[in-house]
């Protein structure tokens, strides 16, 4: 097991991740920022180090300081949590080169999973279903790009090969647009990107966002642990999640989580992962592996009582994993809030000092947060400020502890979207369950 | 006063009969004391009043008193632009960049900063006389940790 361990990252999941290393009896090193000095992670951490001025590209992004914050205090590994650097090949190339044991897959994987084109490819090879599309990157010939679009059947998307995370791509209805469409998004994904390669996909009109958690080690065991429905999201942005996801049957659970596990077998896949699909009909299409711990991780927890950031660390360590695929059960419902620092209604970040903080709590009740009394928000990251987590043994139990939750959580000083939550989870159609995709962005009239 | 520090006073205290150990740097101060078969135990005392926090665990790498302290100094402090360790000199056993009392001009090399096993010469960006020296030779650094004050 690992001595001491340095935590890439800010805000709630760098607290996440001491949580486990204190209780593995691993030494924390918290690099932070000079806007994060703050930080309760860091307040609690064995060591800190600076890295660098707030903006996060000397900081966070900034390999050299996170690698010479390793050196200097003689850590062994480093997790990069996601965001970041937690999904960049160069980083964990370099970490492993300068001696370290980056916590997460090799660099070879990071890139073939971060390259969308080589991803679905890889994925059609292991078995599993992917969107009806080009199959590659899609060439020059206007004939040849008019043509698949026509046998993949209008709509389609265009999706550039190095985006992700729904950046980089363009919906087209009919023939007309097409080629413009190429031409704008290729421009658009070299600018973004660095790389102008483009794809092409069948547009799935009333799709559902449901991902598979995925568990593999370093002795070629395995594992998924189940589903996860993170359909409700404005902008390509998660606003809250659930686990499982509703009605899909046990036999589906395992028939698609067991092609990837599969598929991890056979990309040698080390660490956690995520396996993103849309789910329409009763089909499940790939859309992108991410290959990282994922923010909404804790719903999967709730419900299988994996701690998913202990195995991270095990499997990097070179241990096999704790768990079978027959030891993971689906107990229960459970439900994540992302809390953010923004305005509920017009989404504006809203950074300044948390005046008074009220923690909800109770049975079934988890709170993933790094705020506290007097903390102040800085105006310089991403504006999630915690997550609030409710498990229960039914939906409709996990459901109503939420709305409480809610209820009783007070962040003042700042303004937070619990509003919005309050109102997604009074919300008929998501009580019902299943909603999809584009549903809250309709219900905000977007 | 960082932890490093703090750690190798602890280590000094266990590889000596000294009961009882107090140091005052400044606004900031460390009691270490022994209690029989027990480990030193780090007492922290910042002298100004701490930041408004939760329960902060005793030993913290940040110290809030640092903020004070620097607005004493007078002089111009030159401050690390980098994470990495310390070196006085260009190589072990050659004599140091600059001393205390010494001169120095704008573009003068003060001290070398090695991360990821690259040398980086750092440079005054002031003219002056070096009052003080706040790093030692092979310690640890930070991104913005003082190193030297320059009048």
């Amino acid at each position: 097991m690992f001595e001491k361990i340095v935590i890439a990252n800010r805000g709630e999941i760098a607290l996440r991740i001491l949580r486990t290393c204190k209780e593995l009896g691993i030494q924390t090193v918290a690099v932070h920022s000079e806007a994060d000095r703050d930080l309760k992670h860091v307040r609690l951490a064995d060591e800190s180090v600076c890295i660098g001025p707030a903006p996060s590209t000397e900081s966070y992004l900034n390999i050299p300081a996170l690698i010479s914050a390793a050196e200097v205090t003689d850590a062994v590994a480093i997790h990069p949590g996601y965001g970041f650097l937690a999904e960049n090949a160069d980083f964990a190339e370099r970490i492993e080169q300068s001696g370290f044991t980056f916590i997460g897959p090799k660099a070879e994987t990071i890139r073939l999973m971060g390259d969308k084109v080589s991803a679905i490819e890889a994925m059609r090879a292991s078995g599993v279903p992917c969107v009806p599309g080009s199959d590659g990157p899609l060439g020059d010939d206007p004939e040849t790009n008019m043509r698949i679009a026509r046998e993949i059947g209008y709509p389609i998307i265009i999706k550039a090969a190095a985006g992700g995370g729904g950046r980089g791509m363009r919906v087209v209805h009919s023939e007309a647009a097409l080629l413009n469409a190429i031409s704008l998004t290729t421009a658009e994904a070299q600018a973004a990107f660095g790389s102008g390669v483009v794809y092409m996909e069948k547009y799935l009109e009333n799709p559902r966002h449901v991902e598979i958690q995925v568990l593999s080690d370093q002795h070629g065991n395995a594992i998924h642990l189940a589903e996860r429905d993170c359909s409700m999201q404005r902008r390509h942005q998660k606003v809250c999640e659930e686990a499982p996801a509703p009605g899909i049957s046990e036999e589906l659970r395992a028939k698609i989580g067991g092609r990837c596990a599969e598929a991890c077998r056979k990309i040698g896949y080390r660490g956690a992962g995520t396996f993103e699909f849309l789910y329409e009909n009763g089909e499940f299409y790939f859309i992108e592996m991410n290959t990282r711990i994922q923010v909404e991780h804790p719903v999967t927890e709730m419900i299988t009582g994996v701690d998913l950031i202990k195995e991270q660390i095990r499997i990097a360590a070179n241990l096999p994993l704790s768990y079978q695929q027959d030891d993971i059960k689906v107990r229960g419902h459970a439900f994540e809030c992302r809390i953010n620092a923004e305005d509920p209604e017009t989404f504006m970040p809203s950074p300044g000092t948390i005046t008074q903080l009220h923690i909800a709590g109770g049975l079934g009740v988890r709170v993933d947060s790094h705020i506290y009394n007097g903390y102040r928000v800085p105006p310089y990251y991403d504006s999630m400020i915690g997550k609030l987590i409710v498990h229960g043994d039914t939906r409709e139990i996990a459901m109503a502890r939420m709305r409480t939750a809610l209820d009783e959580m007070a962040i003042e000083g700042i303004k937070t979207n619990i509003p919005l939550q309050q109102d997604i989870f009074n919300d008929a159609a998501f009580q019902a369950g299943g909603t999809n995709i584009h549903y809250l962005e309709k219900k905000l009239g977007l | 006063m960082d932890i490093r520090k703090i750690k190798k006073l602890i280590e000094l205290l266990e590889e000596s009969d000294i009961a009882e150990i107090e140091i005052h740097e400044k606004d900031e101060s460390v009691r270490i004391s022994r209690h029989g078969t027990q480990p030193p135990q780090p007492q922290y005392v910042a002298a100004a009043a701490p930041a408004a926090a939760p329960a902060a665990a005793v030993e913290t790498a940040s110290a809030p008193a640092e903020a004070d302290t620097s607005a004493e100094i007078s002089g111009h402090t030159v401050n690390s632009p980098m994470v990495g360790t310390f070196y006085r000199a260009p190589s072990p056993g050659a004599a140091a960049f600059v001393e205390e009392g010494q001169s120095v001009k704008v573009g003068d090399t003060l001290c070398i900063i090695e991360a990821m096993k690259l040398l980086n010469q750092i440079e005054a960006d002031k003219a002056g006389v070096v009052k003080s020296i706040l790093a030692e030779n092979g310690q640890p650094v930070e991104y913005g940790q003082p190193l030297f004050i320059i009048e």
